[in-house]
């Protein structure tokens, strides 16, 4: 988080430890940080399309209604990692890779209704479980609907 | 089933994955911040009528990261809207997205109810 812009000078003894946590904290490794997200993205984008195939050859279905049933699956696996206490495991590494595929969806459902699965199963798992993943869909929604009312109104 | 679309959902798809993880590490966005930024990011390149080519090259690389829901939302309201007008917008809008929030919601309950939280 930035700091308070109002806030006092830093005195001469809070630089310094300021300056001595910004040396300590590790520096995130970009470089490999990035080729790890690369690759176990990719690897769930392939996995996705290997579901996708399946349903299209199993069911007749088009790549484009084959990609439905293919999603639900992802959710699907995301939802039991997160169960099994896995996801964050194989997270640790993937970073981006396993939380920008609907994997990570899954994931921040999952981990909201079991953390506040002890508050019960209406206030804490019901209540709870879209507490992160609420955003996205909010953001998707009003992005969705000025982009609509633009093109029902401008374009049509 | 190419083994074309296969290189090319590991490639996009790690690619998006790679502008995510990059964003995370250079500044101080939260994921939560990410991930609702490329909803909208996915829902704009599909009002623009773009993100549908990058399924058609990509496939499963583009229909399963999380801007594919946002390029859903806005396709369910404008094939609406085509039919609608603005009514359309708000009758279509989970019309393509209901597989993934209902999935979302049945397997994270049922986890939930099954599972007990680790540590």
């Amino acid at each position: 988080m930035s700091r308070d812009p109002k806030k006092k000078p830093l005195t001469v003894e809070q630089k310094r430890y300021t300056e001595l946590v910004s040396e300590l904290v590790p520096k995130p490794q970009y470089g490999k940080n990035a080729l790890l997200a690369f690759l176990f993205g990719g690897l769930v984008c392939v996995i996705g399309q290997l579901f996708t195939d399946i349903y299209r050859l199993a069911f007749g279905m088009s790549s484009t209604e084959a990609g439905n049933p293919a999603v639900a699956t992802m959710i699907l696996v995301g939802s039991l990692l997160t169960g099994l206490g896995l996801f964050d495991k194989i997270a640790r590494y993937a970073g981006a890779g396993l939380v920008v595929p609907v994997t990570g969806f899954a994931n921040s459902v999952v981990a909201s209704a079991l953390e506040f699965k002890r508050e019960g199963l209406v206030f804490g798992v019901g209540s709870k479980m879209f507490m992160l993943a609420g955003s996205v869909i909010t953001f998707g929604v009003v992005t969705a609907f000025i982009i609509g009312l633009i093109y029902a109104i401008f374009i049509l | 089933m190419e083994w074309q679309t296969y290189l090319l959902a590991f490639i996009i798809g790690g690619a998006i994955c790679v502008v995510a993880q990059l964003i995370l590490d250079f500044t101080n966005l939260s994921p939560g911040h990410v991930l609702s930024g490329l909803v909208v990011a996915g829902g704009v390149l599909g009002g623009l009528g773009l993100y549908d080519k990058l399924v058609q090259l990509a496939g499963a690389g583009a229909t399963m990261p999380i801007s594919s829901f946002g390029n859903a939302l806005v396709k369910g309201a404008i094939m609406e809207a085509e039919k609608n007008g603005v009514i359309g917008v708000l009758t279509g809008m989970f019309e393509l997205t209901s597989t993934g929030i209902t999935a979302a919601i049945i397997f994270g309950f049922l986890t939930a109810v099954v599972f007990n939280p680790k540590g």
